[in-house]
């Protein structure tokens, strides 16, 4: 499966996208997923939370293993996808539409510090040896 | 260098992922293996269990061998074909291996054992038949290939592809096994369903396994054998029992023999040694999955307790989370107890197991 290329990419393999509206949705990527196997367990922050940069905010369980999500940036949690929690597996089909939450960035320039498509593609390449 | 079973191949053929399973490089899925696991719950899948090594001892009165040798007791075998469970322990107690050993001829009986603890059940294997029967001869079958068909319809589709098998095998009860050709074809399984454990000259294994999924059993994977043992209730060696842990805090009492006059090894100190701990089952109430070595707490009397838990995950058939753990023996079926789950504490009941027999969920 091809990285999306309007996404940015944390090196712990969160995806992020900025909106039009300036906040941004936070996932875990295809590659996460499919090292992680059937997820069968999500645990999402509280809305409203302050997070800080690379602070675990959530988790993600599949059958084989549980995994802190990280946040890529700092900023408040202003919605989490709370249908998600009822269907994990929802994460394995589409990584990249299966969304945690959404932070309003408290420092945009963090936004310009992550990966791109092409670098992460690269940091997923190199995983693999 | 991974150890390669003679499917190796062929799993990488089908897509499978592999990882390093105790030096072997085994299928962890095909795919999905939440899919592989209810495949063997509602139909049939089949898993490479080669790295399980069968061990053949040979000569005269292998019975009274193996009479010294296990803990269980091989005068339960009568009928030739039969099998039985047992653990094999240190002379402390201690579990060496647990293992199926299949009576053929009172001058031949078989022993599967586990994959990771072949090397050294071989060595104390030779060691005690130096010391108590020097006659016998004892083969390790690495030119065997070993197949579990489970599953619902797992023994109609063997028939299918084996000619001859129906005749031979549909009555064999559990804990039976029957030659038909090459095929050693016993009614044993690792899942909680029906089936055969299937062994077989290496060469042949490709072939059979291709047959097999060309009549519709599916290819499945290490990680669903995980949670099929799981739900059903069946002790996994390294995880729920080491050889720091005896049968009767295993949850395995079932399979020690103490009521004949009988010795064998690890007798006496079973004898001994007063039991303070046991197996139980836990289905977790809060949600969460619960994993081995999560520490359990909880109180009893006003005395608190804390134990551990040995194997943990998710149960696909339950849609929750089941563990096995080890706890005081004072803990009984229905307590609530607490497992510490990074920074909380989730609240989990305590239930007999199996949890899940033949695709119906028993707690």
């Amino acid at each position: 499966m091809s990285i999306p290329t309007n996404l940015k990419y944390s090196k712990s393999h969160e995806w992020v996208k900025p909106e039009a509206d300036g906040t941004v949705t936070v996932g875990i990527t295809h590659h996460a997923q499919e090292l992680l196997g059937d997820m069968v367990f999500i645990e999402l922050p509280e809305v409203g939370r302050e997070l800080k940069q690379k602070e675990e905010c959530a988790v993600a369980e599949s059958v084989k293993a549980a995994a802190d999500v990280y946040s890529p940036i700092s900023g408040e949690v202003t919605a989490v996808n709370s249908p998600l929690v009822d269907e994990p597996g929802k994460i394995n089909e589409d990584a990249y539409s299966a969304w945690l939450f959404k932070l309003k960035p408290s420092n945009a320039a963090e936004l310009d510090g992550l990966l791109d498509a092409a670098t992460y593609t690269e940091l997923v390449e190199n995983e693999g040896h | 260098m991974l150890k390669m079973t003679p499917l190796n191949q062929t799993h990488r053929d089908m897509n499978a992922k592999m990882v390093d399973f105790g030096g072997w490089d085994m299928p962890l899925h095909y795919g999905s293996q939440l899919d592989e696991h209810h495949k063997v719950r509602l139909d049939a899948g089949m898993f490479d269990v080669s790295h399980m090594l069968p061990v053949d001892i040979k000569g005269d009165n292998v019975r009274g061998f193996l009479r010294s040798l296990v803990a269980n007791n091989v005068d339960k075998l009568t009928l030739p074909g039969k099998a039985l469970y047992s653990c094999m322990l240190t002379p402390q107690g201690g579990i060496i291996d647990d293992l199926i050993i299949y009576f053929l001829s009172e001058t031949w009986f078989r022993i599967v054992v586990n994959a990771g603890t072949a090397d050294k059940d071989v060595a104390w294997m030779l060691k005690q038949r130096d010391e108590l029967a020097p006659n016998l001869e004892i083969t390790p079958r690495r030119d065997l290939a070993m197949i579990a068909v489970q599953g619902p319809n797992a023994r109609t589709k063997v028939w299918q592809v084996i000619p001859g098998s129906q005749a031979a095998t549909e009555e064999l009860k559990q804990f039976q096994s029957a030659v038909v050709d090459q095929y050693f074809i016993a009614r044993t399984g690792y899942t909680g369903e029906d089936g055969f454990e299937i062994i077989l000259p290496a060469a042949d294994a490709p072939t059979f396994w291709k047959a097999l999924h060309a009549a519709g059993v599916a290819p499945a994977g290490l990680g669903a054998r995980d949670t099929l043992r799981l739900e059903a209730g069946m002790n996994l060696y390294g995880q729920d029992m080491d050889e720091t842990r005896n049968p009767m805090e295993s949850g395995l009492a079932w399979t020690v023999d103490l009521k004949s006059e009988r010795d064998f090894i690890g007798k006496q100190a079973l004898l001994d040694t007063p039991t303070a701990q046991q197996l139980v089952g836990l289905v977790l109430i809060d949600r969460g999955v619960l994993r081995s070595h999560q520490q359990v707490v909880g109180q009893r009397d006003g005395v608190e307790y804390q134990g551990e838990i040995t194997s943990g995950g998710f149960s696909p058939t339950m849609n929750q989370s089941i563990a096995l753990a080890r706890l005081p023996v004072q803990i009984a079926v229905g307590d609530e107890v607490s497992v510490v789950v990074r920074d909380k504490k989730l609240r989990a009941k305590v239930v007999k197991y199996p949890f899940v027999r033949n695709g119906k969920v028993l707690v």
